[in-house]
């Protein structure tokens, strides 16, 4: 009857409850550096022994302080117990090795669609501005456009491809534009929750701009010049922006049309796979800032422009969609 | 035993060793005061590095502005976005606020909570809340604030924050699209026992009909009243068992009749349960199940 007896069984476990109480504290406060051989050896006995507690105090005790300070106990060293322990290293190491590119993967059909909204938005911004230059002025903020419009000189427009900031500010220009650029691909993928449709408007307001922009300077007969103007860090920024868009699309259907899992399973799950990906183009943004803030500051030669465009496409693509060993989708 | 609208803040996640650890979720308030602390906290930390950059500057010059405004810019884009994400991450699973709340991230499944979950969840705060700030904040800016877009952000904003009342398990946006949930998990200290005997304490001795009136929930209600020892509940509680039971009410020793009535119910109750009885609470007849 020892053990039956509430009183005595608490009397009997408490001091094994505080060493494990003082153990977690230790870890969670410092880390779990600060434990010994001899804390991590008792740990998981003294975790299984306060689970045991549990079960038995629920049994034959009524004394509900008792009870709920035991499943706060347990709580918390199962929540140790059973944390994560892969180190940092790791888990990026797997993330560059695994989990980016099959989140890219997983993404394709979305992938295709923001890709297609964004070339229409650009033919439709380029024609419309084609047709008529009076467009330009409704896809191209006056303040964006900083006096490249239609009444510049050619000129003028030609020294804006290759001017200069000065050495001193490029830093700073690159990283107020990965700044810039990474919260707005954010946003674009939080507003898909939104069953996508801000997502849709901000990608083709984007696209437009980016068309008529191209019209401007083809207008003046510096298509090529553009072309390499935009591709040294476009190729990596419109396409991490396509696969924020993707991102968004993802979170915004599934929430729409979980299809057969459950609404709240679909969400969670396309959650991850997106916040996956977002941190992906969040990397990619922060590449394009560099190649924009310094490579296009300091590149003025149009075939050396295209040639880091042209590389930097071929090399995301190669990374993510590239069948190879040892990728598998798991689920 | 928990009555029931305790029991509908209680979740089941079982352990591999099949312990049912019955977490609790962290109500709207404590959430919104973990947040608030959280915001205190980011706003002063930007606070501080515009501080050091205005230091660097006036010591160092232009040549330090460039360093300084990359600090900045960057600075405030990580609080921004990692603030939340990097220290949900970490073996606590809470952010400073949560850990001043008692709170914690945990995954609804029952796995481990990784870091796609804790940065799909945080990431969603971008409209759930820095969207509408912004508009506000830029409205507010360029002093052109109109009724439409003040309105839009204000309804925006409103399905945003109310969100978490309108489900059961209390989840943002960002918990629905991450699967998780944010539930008590504070430090504290087991108290000591009541129902302590002290020398010389009054003795009362009750029949089994008497303390077989009330059931579990009753007799831990009675368990928080001794723990707390408020006199202004002590009597009241007193009167009214003394009442139900049938014992001449002479209104004194109204603390040591409780405790010997507590002790002598749990401890009959006790030996019910070795024998497969419980009852819940005093309606509870034992007829159903």
């Amino acid at each position: 009857m020892e053990l039956a007896n509430p009183r005595t069984f608490r009397a009997a476990r408490e001091h094994e409850w505080a060493r494990l109480e003082e153990i977690l504290r230790r870890a969670e406060e410092r880390s779990v550096r600060a434990l010994d051989d001899e804390d991590l050896r008792d740990l998981p006995v003294l975790y299984r022994g306060a689970l045991s507690s549990l079960s038995v105090a629920r049994e034959i005790s009524l004394d509900l302080e008792l009870v709920s300070y035991l499943e706060g106990l347990s709580a918390r060293a199962y929540f140790f117990v059973y944390g994560v322990r892969t180190p940092l290293s790791s888990r990026i190491g797997a993330f560059f090795a695994r989990d980016w590119p099959l989140a890219m993967r997983d993404l394709w059909r979305e992938t295709l669609v923001s890709l297609l909204l964004t070339l229409v938005g650009a033919v439709a911004g380029y024609l419309l501005v084609m047709s008529d230059h009076s467009w330009y002025d409704n896809f191209v903020a006056p303040a964006l456009a900083s006096g490249r419009d239609f009444s510049a000189t050619t000129e003028f427009l030609r020294n804006a491809l290759y001017d200069s900031y000065g050495d001193n500010a490029l830093s700073v220009f690159a990283t107020f534009l990965f700044t810039h650029n990474a919260q707005i691909s954010l946003l674009c993928f939080a507003l898909g929750f939104a069953f996508g449709v801000p997502t849709v408007m901000l990608l083709t307001m984007n696209a437009t701009m980016l068309g008529a922009i191209l019209a401007l300077y083809a207008s003046y007969g510096l298509t090529f010049e553009i072309g390499g103007w935009l591709s040294i860090h476009g190729t990596t920024e419109i396409f991490a922006i396509v696969l924020a868009g993707a991102a968004g699309f993802r979170i915004g259907w599934s929430v729409v049309f979980p299809g057969e899992k459950t609404r709240l399973a679909a969400a969670a799950q396309s959650g991850r796979t997106a916040a996956i990906a977002m941190v992906g183009v969040v990397l990619m943004l922060l590449c394009a800032g560099l190649l924009e803030g310094f490579g296009r500051q300091l590149i003025a030669e149009d075939w050396a422009r295209y040639t880091i465009g042209g590389i930097m496409l071929v090399f995301w693509c190669a990374y993510f969609y590239l069948p190879r060993r040892g990728l598998r989708s798991h689920g | 035993m928990r009555n029931r609208a305790e029991q509908a803040w209680r979740r089941t996640l079982i352990t591999p060793e099949g312990v049912d650890l019955n977490l609790r979720l962290a109500d709207v308030w404590q959430r919104l005061g973990a947040f608030l602390v959280d915001l205190v906290v980011m706003v002063g930390v930007l606070l501080a590095l515009r501080l050091v950059l205005a230091i660097v500057v006036s010591i160092t010059g232009d040549s330090g502005l460039q360093f300084g405004v990359i600090i900045f810019l960057l600075g405030a884009f990580i609080l921004r976005n990692f603030y939340f994400i990097l220290l949900e991450v970490g073996p606590r699973a809470a952010t400073i606020g949560k850990r001043a709340m008692g709170l914690r991230v945990v995954a609804r499944s029952g796995e481990r909570l990784t870091a796609d979950r804790v940065i799909a969840r945080n990431l969603m705060r971008e409209i759930e809340f820095y969207l509408p700030v912004s508009f506000v904040i830029g409205d507010l800016a360029s002093g052109q604030a109109d009724w439409l877009t003040a309105l839009a952000g204000l309804a925006w904003t409103i399905i945003f924050a109310l969100f978490p009342l309108f489900n059961r398990d209390r989840m943002r946006v960002g918990d629905l699209l991450a699967g998780t949930w944010v539930v008590r998990a504070p430090k504290r200290d087991l108290q000591a026992e009541v129902g302590q005997v002290w020398e010389g304490s009054p003795q009362f001795s009750f029949t089994a009909a008497q303390l077989d009136v009330y059931g579990v929930f009753e007799l831990q209600t009675l368990e928080k009243v001794l723990r707390d020892s408020r006199p202004e509940a002590i009597g009241p509680v007193a009167a009214a068992i003394r009442r139900k039971i049938g014992m001449a009410d002479d209104g004194e020793h109204d603390y040591a009749f409780l405790n010997a009535y507590y002790n002598a119910a749990r401890a009959r109750m006790e030996r019910g349960l070795l024998f497969g009885k419980r009852k819940l609470d005093k309606y509870d007849t034992g007829a159903a199940s």
